[in-house]
């Protein structure tokens, strides 16, 4: 198990090296926020460890906390970028009409 | 229920675990391009989406109350946060974003130390897979919230160090860390064994971060983003998750390129960021190419002749900087920008990999604004252009335009790649004073013949340029 696990973490390596690498600098904020929300996943660290034991109330109030840290992770991480993304525009929008607002 | 035992099947959890990174790395591959970017991101959250829906279908799962608990208060937390920031927080939100998740594994994998009895009867990997991901997530969210403190000012933007016992602290503390975790690995069970790994690992995320200054936060950043990456992956190992394995390693992965890149762009390697406090080394502010400067002085110019040398520009290159950032006046030279170009003069954006205090930090901010991401060049692609330019606005950038990076040796910044704007035939440079840049070193540039500073706050002179250019 170990063995096959120490495979995957190699490839995924690799993976990531070579889709990373086309990435262009005008992106890199949000690959950043992107690959952040991504390492969210230890949220299902929390889930597993809490659901299928999780006993003693300090260690269920440290999983709770993980779960919630996770949650923001996750949520805010992929909003943020969303948020980011929606902004790189590649035509320049018709004007504004502001209506002599300056 | 043959539907539910199904669902249960671990194979068919194992399964959408396979679907769920498959569709982080295609969501990461629609990053390529900001076209297909906003797809790619959802498409890597429905992966994760598919990742915790699947995990809760584990057979045996329970506690279902503190789950929702946890999953609600984070989403209450987390939503209005990410919805609410400002484009100009950005760092510091990605910085706090990325700490909470370093945090979570820290905590995780005390919880398994803790139910476990130390790891009693578990093999040796998984020991030390949980004690790596202690150690790591516990500097990751620690180092993280100081970067988060000096992003948002909480903290003193400058370096703090403990001088020359700097590495010593740190090389002891990294060690305690590494001695605990041994101990814990080798049979002991005891809890302050385990406490003590975390209090060593958090002063240490302390002590690494507080003596980088502002300008290398890109560099800390993406390490910070590149360690809780690593230590999710870790993480996995321990619990045998192969969702939590792929994800980590992607981010580790890319976090390392991120830094890499970062660090090449300052021609410093990181080890030499990481050991903070630039400029308390060899390079002495003040000395090397500042001394050639003594005598020579520079010519300031006004709002109204900017504007008339920006009107009868063919090409106009702008250079932001954090600057400009601080400031908020991406809207302001957006204006000025639209307005040169109904004029007929090509404007574009020379961006240096490190303007800012992250990595792409002015693309957002100059895409929050409508810049098109076409006007946004790159160094490589930018200084060739610059010969053939006719003005360089340089608004709130400096070491990332001092020639001294490449003709004068003795500058601590010589080698770094910089933006070539001194070939121009004119440079205007808005500058709130004289101070030096980040690096504490002289600008050259401000010295040249072909430069006018233009004083100011960069938005109030921006609009004012814009005022300028629309009267004549």
């Amino acid at each position: 198990m170990l063995v096959t696990n120490l495979a995957i973490l190699v490839l995924a390596g690799f993976v990531g090296f070579v889709v990373i690498s086309k990435v262009p600098n005008t992106l890199h904020t949000p690959l950043m926020s992107g690959t952040n929300a991504i390492h969210g996943i230890v949220i299902l660290g929390g889930l597993i460890v809490l659901g299928l034991s999780g006993e003693g109330t300090l260690n269920k109030i440290l999983l709770v906390i993980a779960i919630v840290f996770g949650t923001i992770n996750v949520v805010g991480g992929f909003l943020v970028t969303d948020r980011m993304l929606g902004m790189f525009k590649s035509k320049p929008e018709p004007p504004k009409k502001d209506a002599g607002a300056e | 229920m043959i539907t539910a035992s199904f669902l249960q099947d671990p194979n068919f959890i194992r399964s959408a675990y396979i679907l769920a990174f498959a569709l982080f790395i295609v969501g990461l591959m629609g990053l390529r391009h900001p076209r297909s970017a906003v797809r790619g991101n959802w498409i890597a959250a429905v992966g994760m989406g598919i990742a915790v829906v699947a995990t809760l279908l584990i057979h045996g799962m329970g506690n279902w109350g503190l789950i929702a608990l946890g999953i609600a208060l984070g989403t209450v937390i987390g939503v209005p946060a990410a919805r609410t920031v400002k484009m100009t927080a950005m760092p510091q939100m990605v910085a706090l974003f990325n700490g909470v998740g370093g945090g979570a594994i820290a905590l995780i994998a005390w919880v398994e130390f803790r139910e476990s009895h130390g790891f009693d009867g578990d093999p040796l990997y998984i020991a030390i897979a949980s004690l790596f991901a202690a150690i790591v997530g516990s500097v990751s969210f620690w180092g993280s919230n100081i970067a988060f403190g000096k992003l948002q000012e909480i903290l003193p933007g400058r370096p703090i160090t403990l001088g020359r016992a700097q590495q010593a602290v740190n090389a002891a503390l990294l060690l305690a860390c590494i001695a605990c975790g041994v101990a814990i690995a080798t049979g002991s069970d005891s809890e302050l064994l385990m406490i003590g790994l975390l209090v060593a690992a958090a002063l240490l995320g302390n002590f690494v971060v507080l003596p980088i200054g502002g300008a290398d936060l890109p560099v800390v950043i993406s390490l910070l983003n590149a360690f809780t990456g690593l230590s999710a992956a870790a993480a996995g190992i321990a619990l045998n998750n192969t969702a939590m394995i792929v994800a980590g390693m992607l981010v580790g992965a890319s976090g390392s390129i991120l830094t890499k890149l970062m660090a090449d762009a300052m021609n410093r390697s990181i080890p030499n960021i990481v050991a903070g406090g630039f400029g308390g080394g060899g390079a002495v502010p003040g000395g090397g190419g500042a001394a050639d400067l003594e005598g020579k002085t520079v010519k300031s110019t006004t709002a109204a002749d900017t504007a008339i040398q920006l009107s009868y520009a063919r090409q106009v290159v702008i250079v932001p900087g954090y600057g400009m950032a601080v400031a908020q006046a991406q809207h302001a030279v957006r204006e000025l920008a639209k307005e040169l170009e109904k004029r007929g003069i090509e404007v574009k954006y020379a961006i240096h990999p490190v303007a800012g205090r992250m990595p792409g930090h002015m693309n957002v901010l100059l895409a929050e604004a409508d810049v098109p991401y076409d006007q946004l060049k790159e160094m490589d692609e930018i200084n060739p252009e610059f010969s053939r330019t006719d003005v360089s606005l340089v608004i709130g950038a400096n070491d990332v335009t001092n020639p001294a990076a490449n003709t004068n040796p003795e500058s601590p910044i010589y080698g770094m790649p910089i933006l070539n704007v001194n070939e121009s035939e004119s440079v205007i440079v808005i500058k709130r004073s004289m101070n030096p840049g980040f690096a504490g070193i002289d600008n050259e540039l401000y010295y040249d013949e072909g430069t006018q500073m233009l004083f100011g706050d960069a938005k109030t002179a921006v609009a004012e340029i814009t005022e300028e250019v629309k009267g004549l």
